[in-house]
C-alpha cells in the first residue's frame, strides 16, 4: 500500500544525507568532544561545524547556541534556567494559552515555584491579543515566551510586534520564542526581533529526534537546570550529542536551501488542498489560511465524525495524519488550542491536522482529497446515537 | 542466604489416583515454561512425589520466586540450600548458621522434622531432628521448641547431600495449566475478560482468546492493548493462541438493518457464535467470557440469556457473581489493571445505543436477525476466513 504521510508536524523522515552522517558519527568518529586526544577533538569539530551553520542562519553568535535533547528540554531550560536565575528582578511570568505543552507545564511547575504566571487569550484565528499582552505587562514582569508557530492550527504570532511591545515597557524582560514549529519554515533573526531566547528542534526539519538546541542571547543571565560534568559552559552538563549535533547542523543547511521555493511550493498545496476539502459539506479551516498562516499545517474539522476514527481510516488507506497535537493524542482529551480560538462545540472532538513536508506532492494531496470525499460521507452515515 | 533448589509443593494433585503423573509432567512443563526466560541454569524434575528446581549459575531469588508463583497448581515454594555431607558435627554447626541468618529476632519457637532417603546415613531421622534441635537450642538461648505449633519447621533431608529448608512461600494454587482442557476466552481490552481467563486458567484450563477488532472505529494502539493482556494471561495460563477477527462490516451491516436499541445484544450474540466457531476448531471444550449479572446493559438476566442462547458449547462466566471492585482487586493482583484502563475505544462502545434493551426478548431477537439474511452469512464467512492469529507467549 502506498505511504502518504501528512503528519510532519509530529515528526519529519531525516533526510538521507543527515542520515548517513549520524550513522558516521556514530560508528567511525565517536570521539567525547571533552577527550584530550585526536578522537575527541574529531568530535568536537562537528559541534563546531553545527554551531557555525545556526550561528549563520539565525545571525547570531556561535557562543550563544546551546544543544538541548530537543525542543522540550530547550523551553523548559529557557524558562526555568531564565527565571530562577532573575528572580530578584520579580516574579511574574507571561505566556500565551495555546502554547505546546512544554511551555504550558513548565509554567504550571514555576507557578508551584511562587512565580505568578499569565496565560494570554488568542483570537478566532490564533493569534495572542497584542492588547492583552500590554495590559498584563507589569513591573515585575521578567519574561515572556511566546511561540512562532502554532502546532495545531497553524497561526504565526506576531513575534516582532510582541517583542517590540515587551522591550518598550522594559528593555530587561526577556522574550522567549518556541520555534519549533517555525524552524525550518521562517527565516528567524532572533536580535532583529528582539528575542532573547529560541528553542528549536532536529525531528520537526528531517534532523534526528532527541536533539534540540536554545539560542540564548550573550546578556541573558541564565541557571543550568542539569548539572554534571559542566560541558557546554556549565549551561547544559552532559557528554554532547554529537551525532544528534552534526544531524541537526546539517538538516538545518539543507532545510534552508532554496527555502523561498520550498515554502511557496507547500503553500500552494495548502491552498489546493483547502479549495478541495472545503467541498465537503460541513467542515471547517481553524485559524487562518491566507499568506499570514504557517504554509505546512492544515487544522480541519469535519462535524458529525470523531477524529480517531477518521484518522483510522484514513490510515487502513496509507494517509497518515494527527488528531489535535500528535504529542499529546495519547490523552484523549479535547483540544485547548480549538477551545482557545473558539472553535464551535461540534469540531472540538472532530479535527484532523494535515501538515506537510517538502517531499508532500500534490499527487498525494490529491489521493488524500480525493478519500475524504469517498469516506466522510460514508463515516457520518454511522454514528453513535 | 543463597538457596541452590526450590522444593515445590502441590496440593490437589494429591488425590488424582493413577493420573497423578499425568498432573506432575504438566507441573514440570509448566514450571519449564515459567522459567524459559529467567537468566541462570534451571533443572526441573520429579523424585519421590516431589518437584525440584536446581538453580546452577548466577540467578535472581525475586525473578526465580515471582515466576513460579504464577505457576498453577503449586501451593509452596520452598527454598533450599543444599550442604555437602561433611559429618554430622560439621551439619550442626551449618544447621546452627542457618537459622542464625535466615531468623534475626530469635525469639520464636521451632522444631526439627527429618527425613532419610540415604539409609546408610549413621544416624536415623528421629536422631537427627532431635541432635539438631539441641545443637539450636544450645547455640540460641531465646530459642524454644514447640512441636505442636512451631513458628519454624527446619525440613531436614539426607539425600547425597544435605538439603535444609524451613520457608514456605505461598504459590498459586489451582491445578497445572492444561490438565483440564482448554477454553476460548472472549478477550476486550477491559478489566474483566482477562481475569475470566485467568480464573479459569487456574483451574487447570489451557487458554485460547478472540478479540474483536473494527477498524477504523479501534485502533491499532486499542489492539496491541488486548495483546499485552493476553501476554499477562499468559504469564498463568501458557502460551495463548490470539484470534483477531475484523468485525466492521458484520457491525455496519447490524446498525444498518435492525433496531439501533438491539444493537448490543445482536452484536454479542455474533460474537458469541464466531468465537464458538473458532472454540470448535481448535478443540476447546468451552467458552469464556467476563459477565458480571448486571453490570451493563448487554449483561442482564434477559441479555445472558440472549446471547447465551446462540450457543451450544458451555459458556463459562467466572465473574458471574463478583462486584467491580471484586473484579479490580483481582485484576490488580494479576497486574492487568493499568494496562485494562487504557483509554482506547473497544468495538462493544463504538455505536452503543443511548437507551440500549435491558431486557431484550429473545423471539423479538430473533426476528429482528431475519432482516440479516440477506448478506449475514457470507459476513460470517469473511471474519472468519480473514482472521488474523497470533501467539502470545
Amino acid at each position: 500500500m502506498r505511504e502518504i504521510y501528512l503528519d510532519n508536524s509530529a515528526t519529519t523522515c531525516a533526510y538521507e544525507c543527515v542520515g548517513d552522517l549520524v550513522r558516521k558519527v556514530m560508528c567511525e568518529d565517536y570521539g567525547n568532544p571533552s577527550s584530550m586526544h585526536r578522537k575527541g577533538v574529531e568530535g568536537e569539530r562537528y559541534i563546531k561545524e553545527a554551531k557555525e551553520i545556526l550561528a549563520k542562519l539565525w545571525k547570531v553568535q556561535e557562543k550563544e547556541i546551546v544543544f538541548t535533547s530537543g525542543g522540550t528540554e530547550s523551553d523548559n531550560l529557557a524558562l526555568i534556567g531564565a527565571a530562577r536565575a532573575n528572580r530578584r528582578a520579580g516574579n511574574h511570568l507571561i505566556t500565551s494559552a495555546i502554547e505546546h505543552p512544554a511551555i504550558i507545564n513548565t509554567m504550571r511547575y514555576l507557578e508551584e515555584e511562587g512565580f505568578r504566571v499569565t496565560f494570554l487569550p488568542v483570537d478566532r484565528y490564533g493569534r495572542i491579543r497584542l492588547d492583552a499582552l500590554k495590559n498584563a505587562l507589569c513591573k515585575d514582569t521578567i519574561l515572556v515566551s511566546v511561540m512562532y508557530v502554532n502546532n495545531e492550527v497553524g497561526s504565526v504570532q506576531p513575534i516582532q510586534e510582541a517583542a517590540g511591545i515587551v522591550k518598550a515597557y522594559n528593555k530587561n524582560i526577556l522574550f522567549h520564542v518556541d520555534a519549533v514549529q517555525g524552524f525550518g519554515k521562517y527565516r528567524i533573526y532572533p536580535k532583529r526581533l528582539k528575542v532573547d531566547m529560541c528553542s528549536v528542534s532536529g525531528h520537526k526539519i528531517h534532523g534526528p529526534k532527541g536533539i534540540g538546541a536554545l539560542y540564548i542571547d550573550s546578556n541573558v543571565k541564565i541557571k543550568p537546570i542539569v548539572f554534571g560534568g559542566e560541558q557546554q559552559k556549565n549551561i547544559r552538563s552532559g557528554t554532547e550529542n554529537v551525532p544528534g549535533i552534526a544531524g541537526l547542523g546539517l538538516a538545518a543547511k539543507t532545510i534552508y536551501e532554496n527555502l523561498d521555493e520550498k515554502v511557496a511550493a507547500m503553500r500552494a498545496l495548502k491552498e489546493h488542498f483547502i479549495e478541495g476539502v472545503t467541498q465537503i459539506e460541513n467542515t471547517k479551516i481553524h485559524g487562518m489560511y491566507d499568506e499570514t498562516s504557517a504554509p505546512h499545517i492544515i487544522s480541519v474539522g469535519f462535524a458529525g465524525i470523531r477524529s480517531e476514527v477518521l484518522l483510522h481510516a484514513l490510515e487502513e488507506r496509507g494517509i497518515y495524519v494527527s488528531s489535535g497535537s500528535a504529542c499529546s493524542s495519547n490523552h484523549p482529551q479535547v483540544s485547548g488550542v480549538l477551545k482557545g480560538i473558539g472553535a464551535s462545540q461540534e469540531y472540538l472532538d472532530a479535527t484532523l491536522r494535515f501538515s506537510m513536508s517538502e517531499f508532500t506532492t500534490r499527487e498525494e494531496i490529491d489521493y488524500t482529497l480525493e478519500t475524504l470525499k469517498e469516506i466522510v460521507p460514508v463515516l457520518r452515515r454511522y454514528t453513535r446515537h | 542466604m543463597i538457596f541452590h533448589t526450590f522444593l515445590l509443593k502441590y496440593g490437589e494433585i494429591g488425590i488424582k489416583g493413577k493420573n497423578r503423573y499425568l498432573f506432575e509432567d504438566a507441573l514440570v512443563r509448566q514450571v519449564r515454561f515459567a522459567l524459559r526466560e529467567t537468566d541462570g541454569e534451571f533443572t526441573v524434575y520429579k523424585k519421590q512425589a516431589r518437584i525440584y528446581v536446581d538453580c546452577d549459575g548466577a540467578y535472581d531469588y525475586e525473578e526465580v520466586t515471582e515466576k513460579l508463583r504464577k505457576v498453577f497448581g503449586l501451593v509452596g515454594i520452598c527454598p533450599v540450600v543444599r550442604l555437602e555431607d561433611k559429618g554430622f558435627e560439621e551439619l550442626k554447626k551449618e544447621v546452627v548458621s542457618y537459622m542464625d541468618e535466615m531468623y534475626e529476632d530469635k525469639n520464636i519457637t521451632f522444631k526439627v522434622e527429618s527425613r532419610r532417603s540415604r539409609k546408610t546415613y549413621p544416624k536415623n531421622s528421629m536422631e537427627i531432628s532431635r541432635d539438631l534441635g539441641e545443637a539450636i537450642l544450645e547455640a540460641f538461648p531465646e530459642i524454644r521448641v514447640d512441636v505442636h505449633r512451631p513458628d519454624v519447621t527446619v525440613h531436614i533431608e539426607v539425600r547425597d547431600e544435605v538439603y535444609v529448608y524451613s520457608r514456605i512461600i505461598p504459590g498459586a494454587g489451582g491445578m497445572p495449566v492444561g490438565t483440564n482442557g482448554k477454553a476460548m476466552l472472549l478477550l476486550s481490552g477491559g478489566i474483566d475478560s482477562p481475569v475470566a481467563g485467568y480464573m479459569i486458567s487456574k483451574r487447570g484450563v489451557g487458554i485460547e482468546a478472540t478479540y474483536f477488532h473494527a477498524p477504523p472505529y479501534t485502533s491499532e494502539r486499542a489492539k496491541q492493548k488486548v495483546m499485552d493482556l493476553a501476554k499477562k494471561v499468559a504469564e498463568y495460563a501458557g502460551p495463548v493462541k490470539l484470534h483477531v477477527v475484523n468485525f466492521t462490516d458484520i457491525q455496519l451491516y447490524i446498525y444498518d438493518r435492525c433496531p439501533h436499541d438491539e444493537l448490543t445484544i445482536i452484536m454479542r450474540r455474533y460474537m458469541m457464535k464466531i468465537a464458538e466457531h473458532f472454540a470448535r476448531k481448535d478443540g476447546c471444550l468451552g467458552l469464556i467470557t467476563g459477565e458480571s449479572i448486571g453490570q451493563v446493559a448487554s449483561q442482564t438476566m434477559q441479555s445472558l440469556a440472549a446471547t447465551n442462547d446462540v450457543c451450544t458449547l458451555p459458556v463459562y462466566r467466572p465473574l458471574i457473581g463478583f462486584d467491580k471492585q471484586e473484579i479490580v482487586n483481582v485484576a490488580e493482583k494479576i497486574d492487568t489493571y493499568e494496562t485494562s484502563i487504557q483509554p482506547f475505544e473497544d468495538c462493544c462502545t463504538i455505536f452503543v445505543a443511548k437507551h440500549p434493551v435491558t431486557k431484550p426478548n429473545i423471539d423479538v431477537i430473533r426476528r429482528s436477525e431475519e432482516r440479516l439474511n440477506e448478506k449475514i452469512d457470507e459476513l460470517f464467512e469473511e471474519a472468519v476466513r480473514t482472521v488474523e492469529i497470533i501467539e502470545i507467549k
